[in-house]
């Protein structure tokens, strides 16, 4: 037999196993599309938590240009004395974005924002301090490092106190570190669940074809060629339930894109819902795909070296 | 072709299915295998297609000593050998050209080939018109034809047949009879268990008979051949 002989059969047994698998599969339609639609449920839970927390971390991104320091000068500093400290920041080069508000501007945000404009105005004297505001360079990216210049601000003698507002930025990355490992967990034990779904749909066909494995043993089939539709069929079923995931977190998105358009536009926020990219796209449709694979062969491997002629 | 050296199979718990059983099958002889029920007749095939393994001594099969065939080889051994079942043992889903194109498919063989063989040999059983028929809307004699057909496709060079003929009325046995003739004429070693004594008188081969486990008759004696 020649190489191309060869490289010809072997193609040909893998043709007549990927294509038979996919007719048994529809031979049962019913049966088939509950499995499948079992196995999307599966991995669509990981697929869209992983979405939702994209987006999430997108959100917060966006809220990390926000480390900004508010800098409470003591009641006793003048605007004029707020000003000339201002200038004098100016010149530190860990700080690039400076603005003053000034005692009668606090003043005045206080009255707009706070609903209490009435009772202020009956106040005698204006209790509130003169703010600087200013943005820490790009450099100093976490807290750790912006420290020392929060540090060097509060001794200042016109600081009553420093104030970093990234802090809170913070907290939300370390619940959203959390979200991430928790999918992480969920994504795992439901590609375990995934494995144990088709490995049993693929132990029930074994079964149910036992006879005829048999006779094909018998007739000088090696076990490779008996799993071979097996695997293509654990193939199937991963792949097709990976699209059918794909579509169902499309579904997803697709409901939830007004009400999270709407909020995001109470927010004044230019957010934007992601679906997935091509390339996790991609990604979902191989690991299903190798979870089916990886099922099948493990329930094979096992009940083919059972099934023996008798 | 096949030849046994002093081969004996005990089962679990000391029930010697066969003992010290010798015996020569030249390539393109054909012989019957007789003996009642339990006498080792089934034993004795499925030594030889490696559905089980004898305890002691041994058997070569064209020039191969079964005993050192790993698990992994047996399905080449069984192509070398076309076995037909009393039960016939055809696939019910799959039409009669499916059946019988099984072997051929094992093979990995394009599907120009296969056609053309399985053709073949349904055209030599007499089946042709029926390739798209499925087993159950056969008779009997018909079905035990398709396991025929299955059997010689891939050109074995030996035929083992496990009675064959036993669910059939004589006629039909005689028909099936004279096909295994057919593929002997052509230089196939065949093997037939049977009881149906009548119909192996009649056709006068060399006849292998066990007695509980012992070759009484057509074999060479153990005894001698130590």
């Amino acid at each position: 037999m020649s190489l191309s002989d060869t490289a010809g059969s072997w193609l040909s047994l893998h043709r007549h196993a990927l294509f038979s698998s996919l007719g048994k599969l529809a031979k049962a339609p019913f049966s088939s599309l509950l499995t499948l639609l079992v196995i999307a449920i599966a991995l669509m839970l990981p697929t869209t938590l992983h979405l939702l927390i994209s987006n999430g971390t997108q959100v917060s991104s966006q809220l990390d240009s926000s480390n900004q320091i508010s800098l409470f000068l003591k009641q006793s500093v003048s605007n004029a004395a707020g000003e000339a400290l201002s200038n004098k920041l100016k010149l530190d080069r860990d700080i690039v974005n400076i603005t003053l508000t000034t005692k009668e501007e606090a003043l005045k945000e206080f009255q707009q924002y706070s609903g209490f404009s009435s009772a202020i105005e009956t106040l005698e004297i204006n209790p509130l301090p003169v703010v600087i505001q200013l943005t820490p360079s790009s450099e100093l990216k976490s807290i750790e490092q912006i420290q020392p210049l929060l540090d060097r601000l509060e001794k200042l003698s016109e600081a009553d106190f420093a104030q970093l507002d990234m802090q809170w930025v913070q907290r939300l990355q370390a619940i959203v570190e959390i979200a991430e490992r928790a999918t992480m967990l969920l994504a795992l034990l439901l590609a375990l669940a995934v494995l144990l779904i088709i490995g049993n749909t693929i132990r029930l066909e074994l079964q149910n074809r036992r006879d005829e494995i048999i006779i094909t043993k018998l007739v000088g089939a090696t076990d490779a060629f008996i799993r071979r539709p097996f695997l293509y069929s654990g193939f199937w079923y991963g792949l097709l339930s990976g699209l059918t995931a794909w579509l169902m977190t499309a579904g997803t998105i697709f409901l939830l894109e007004r009400p999270i358009q709407n909020l995001s536009n109470l927010y004044e926020s230019n957010f934007q819902l992601q679906f997935l990219t091509a390339s996790e796209s991609l990604t979902l449709l191989t690991i299903s795909a190798f979870l089916g694979i990886c099922g099948a062969w493990t329930v094979c491997s096992h009940h083919l070296k059972k099934m023996q002629p008798e | 072709m096949l030849q046994f050296d002093h081969a004996s199979k005990r089962y679990p718990g000391n029930i010697d299915a066969l003992n010290r059983v010798s015996f020569h099958l030249a390539k393109g002889e054909m012989a019957f295998l007789t003996g009642h029920s339990g006498a080792g007749k089934s034993t004795l095939l499925k030594l030889i297609a490696l559905i089980e393994r004898c305890t002691r001594g041994q058997i070569l099969l064209d020039g191969h000593n079964l005993n050192k065939v790993p698990n992994r080889k047996i399905p080449f051994v069984r192509r070398k050998i076309g076995m037909i079942f009393q039960d016939h043992r055809l696939l019910h889903d799959r039409t009669v050209f499916d059946n019988v194109a099984l072997p051929l498919i094992i093979e990995g063989l394009n599907y120009r080939d296969t056609a053309r063989r399985v053709r073949a040999a349904l055209d030599k059983v007499g089946l042709l018109n029926k390739e798209n028929s499925l087993p159950i809307t056969l008779s009997g004699g018909e079905q035990q034809r398709v396991g025929i057909a299955r059997a010689v496709v891939n050109r074995p060079p030996m035929i083992l047949a496990d009675e064959p003929t036993g669910n059939l009325d004589p006629e039909l046995s005689q028909e099936i009879m004279a096909l295994f003739e057919q593929f002997n004429q052509v230089g196939v070693s065949v093997l037939i268990a049977t009881h149906d004594l009548e119909l192996v008188n009649k056709m006068g081969y060399r006849r292998l008979v066990l007695e509980q486990g012992h070759l009484t008759q057509g074999g060479e004696s153990s005894h001698v051949a130590i």
